[in-house]
């Protein structure tokens, strides 16, 4: 996988710098915390939500576990119903037939909806290798584009900057790419919305190739979903005559009924919402309606090597729907960008390194950018027991063992002492500096005792074996969820 | 060997150590949820509908099927639209007491000429009371999904009860996944600065419901 950014240090030395920026902790804050609890709202309007999680949890374990039988029935059902399928191992060559089926088109510009797939094998970096340039259209991509930067939330990627940066950020790029800002553009939301909605409806209506990814395949029926609030994602999917969805193999339900347990899950735990504004759902093509050339890329790139991991395949389950980064204390503190990945906070924790191998000093330190409180566990909707994993994963950092890359068996050695050391004591150190990220609830349900261990696992057990660990909250996190409001009157 | 064979090929050797097992899809999973969330008549149901429609901001109206010209009549006006979109198969009764600019939904139309149009009137396929959302399917009275996006007001109605259902699950059954399917709830919007729900980026920043009343005289 693609996509660490480059030169990106370990989690502990940027999340190090992240903490010392006060707008962005303050900006962090007020963000996770307002959509937390909304969340718990919504959650609380359902009575069976136990059950939607479980049978969720159900749907895409069973999904896993019979994979190659629903991709096969997938690309059956795409492709009679006038769609193309293509099959990328990695991002290069997901990027490679990307860029080829636009140039076939003969168009240099494309639209495209939000996608983490796209942004995880970097693909507008490739497209504009080859003189193609691609437009974000969710209003916050675009922020983070004309602002040069990097997203920082799988939900709301320009959460970071505050609407005074996004004024000055319009103001100045626009121009650059199309539609000027209006003269005397202010910093009401409002006006920038405004200034945006003109800026990208001007290449809307011209595009000719939208490409996008996509929440969920129905196997069955090889209907594509796309959840959105904008309608960005409705202009790319409907305007331009060729589309290109860009979907990660894992995304697959078996059938038509499975959307039932998503469409009402997915929308609370992200957004807290009953329904999110927008949801467009197409199988292949339709005459005189919408684009006449479907193309569907179905990507592993560390996919299949996340799945022959026994503890960590259950991170592919998965559905991005940034719950797990809201609740999480380093989230708060570190910021996305620190994660080095498109997928940050505790999904990018697990996420990252088994795409991409643990090879890297940030992907190795990944696992051990967490407190081990398991908030993260109890708010996601498909039961992903992220602390498992994490621990799991710096067992294998440390110790090495067997893993599959790029399809191979391979047996990794022990990271060298020092360098591992240093990395996951920094991590610790770092995170038990920060008592509020801990003091935020520790999982004390009778399974997790051993995620709470008297010393650290593996290098960090030098550390921690002349020194105490904190120890663990005489609350529960459930009493002190429901106690504090989901943490909004900690008055941290 | 094509990629194909080799990501299916890593797939199948990833899952090596899983028991397949043999039981049927059907039975593979606990569906323990529920089908409707509370225990509603239908006219609560549509009440619910209603309510959970303007939460997420959409304008509401109810009326009577024998009212329902005079009132798209009055909302064109009201928001001084000259011109209007209209899907082949819109009942015509429904525009009879109008005489703003029809724009018929033709495939050979560009997205400027559509920009162009203040509103658009569509029927829907189904409305879900529980989330406050209306689906439209491609059907004759509803036209391509891009006449519901590119102009700015969007007028759609529901005929009630017949066309609403309680929740997801109850409307899923009801849809056809071969159609293009929007489902919308509330007008676009955005929270993407500094979590302030704004209006409309991109779709129709004023989505008006108009649940009309379709029960014949002593209906069930
Ligand atoms: S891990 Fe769970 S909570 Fe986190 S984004 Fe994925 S589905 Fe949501």
């Amino acid at each position: 996988m693609s996509g660490t950014f480059v030169g990106m240090p370990s989690f502990p030395k940027a999340a190090h710098e992240a903490v010392h920026n006060q707008t962005l902790r303050g900006n962090l804050r007020h963000a996770t915390h307002t959509i937390r609890a909304k969340r718990a709202k919504a959650v609380a309007e359902v009575s069976d939500w136990a059950e939607l999680r479980e049978a969720g949890k159900q749907i895409k374990d069973h999904t896993l576990r019979h994979l190659d039988r629903y991709l096969v029935q997938l690309e059956e059902s795409v492709t009679a119903a006038g769609g193309i399928v293509h099959w990328a191992a990695d991002a290069d060559e997901a990027n490679r037939i990307v860029a080829d089926l636009v140039k076939t088109t003969g168009e240099s510009e494309v639209v495209k909806v939000k996608s983490m797939a796209t942004q995880e094998i970097g693909l507008n970096e490739a497209l504009e290798a080859e003189g193609i340039h691609a437009y974000e259209t969710d209003l916050a991509e675009l922020i983070v584009q004309l602002g040069k930067d990097r997203p920082s939330h799988i939900l709301v990627p320009a959460i970071h900057r505050n609407r005074g940066e996004i004024r000055e950020i319009f103001a100045r790029e626009m121009s650059e790419w199309g539609r000027p800002a209006p003269e005397g553009l202010t910093d009401t939301p409002a006006e920038l919305a405004e200034a945006a909605r003109l800026h990208l409806r001007e290449k809307f209506l011209r595009a000719k190739v939208g490409i996008s990814g996509a929440n969920f395949m129905v196997a069955e029926t090889g209907t594509m979903v796309v959840v959105e609030s904008e309608g960005n994602g409705r202009m790319c999917l409907t305007l331009p005559e060729t589309l290109i969805s860009v979907v990660g193999i894992e995304k697959i339900v078996p059938t038509w009924q499975d959307l039932e347990v998503f469409l009402q899950t997915l929308p609370r735990s992200s957004t807290a919402e009953r329904m999110n504004p927008y949801t467009s759902m197409w199988t292949g093509t339709t005459d005189g309606d919408g684009p006449s050339t479907f193309h569907l890329v179905l990507i592993d790139n560390g996919r299949t090597d996340t799945l022959a991991d026994e503890v960590g395949r259950q991170a592919l389950r998965c559905i991005r729907c940034s719950a797990c980064l809201n609740v999480c204390p380093v989230y708060e503190r570190a910021g996305g960008h620190a994660y080095g990945s498109v997928y940050p906070g505790p999904i990018g924790a697990i996420l990252s390194p088994q795409l991409r191998g643990t090879a890297s000093e940030i992907d190795a330190s990944l696992p051990y950018a967490s407190s081990l409180c398991g908030a993260c566990y109890e708010v996601c909707p498909v039961a992903i027991d992220i602390p498992e994993v994490l621990v799991h994963l710096r067992e294998r950092v440390v110790e090495g063992g067997a893993v599959t890359r790029d399809g191979n068996e391979v047996v990794l050695k022990p990271a060298k002492g020092h360098a591992a050391e240093r990395a996951a004591m920094r991590a610790a150190r770092w995170a038990f500096k920060h008592p509020g990220a801990l003091r935020t609830g520790q999982r004390l349900a009778s399974r997790s005792r051993r995620f709470h261990p008297r010393s650290l696992p593996g290098p960090g057990a030098a550390w921690s074996a002349t020194r105490d660990l904190p120890t663990m909250p005489s609350e529960p996190f459930r009493d002190w969820w429901q106690r504090t409001n989901g943490g909004k009157d900690t008055g941290k | 060997m094509s990629t194909r064979d080799v990501v299916l090929g890593r797939v199948r050797r990833a899952i090596a150590d899983v028991p397949r097992g043999n039981t049927p899809y059907e039975q593979a999973v606990d569906r323990g949820y529920l089908r409707e969330h509370g225990d509603r008549s239908v006219e609560e149901t549509v009440d619910l509908l209603a309510e959970n429609l303007a939460d997420y901001r959409a304008i509401v109206h109810r009326c009577e099927a024998g009212e329902l010209a005079a009132l798209i009549a009055g909302l064109l006006a009201g928001r001084g639209s000259t011109s209007v979109a209209v899907p082949p198969g819109l009942d015509e009764a429904w525009l009879a007491e109008t005489d703003v600019t029809r724009v018929p939904d033709r495939g050979d139309s560009t997205p400027h000429e559509l920009d162009r149009v203040d509103s658009v009137i569509t029927a829907c396929a189904v409305a879900i009371a529980e989330t406050g959302t209306i689906v439209l399917d491609g059907g004759p009275d509803q036209g391509r999904r891009r006449i519901t996006l590119v102009p700015d007001h969007h007028i759609c109605v529901v005929r009630v009860p017949d066309q609403v259902v309680s929740s997801v699950p109850q409307a899923l059954p009801r849809l056809d996944p071969a159609r293009p399917l929007t489902w919308i709830s509330g007008p676009s919007a955005t929270s993407d600065i500094e979590l302030d729900r704004v209006e409309g980026v991109h779709g129709p920043r004023t989505l008006e419901v108009v649940l009309v009343n379709d029960r014949t005289v002593g209906g069930n």
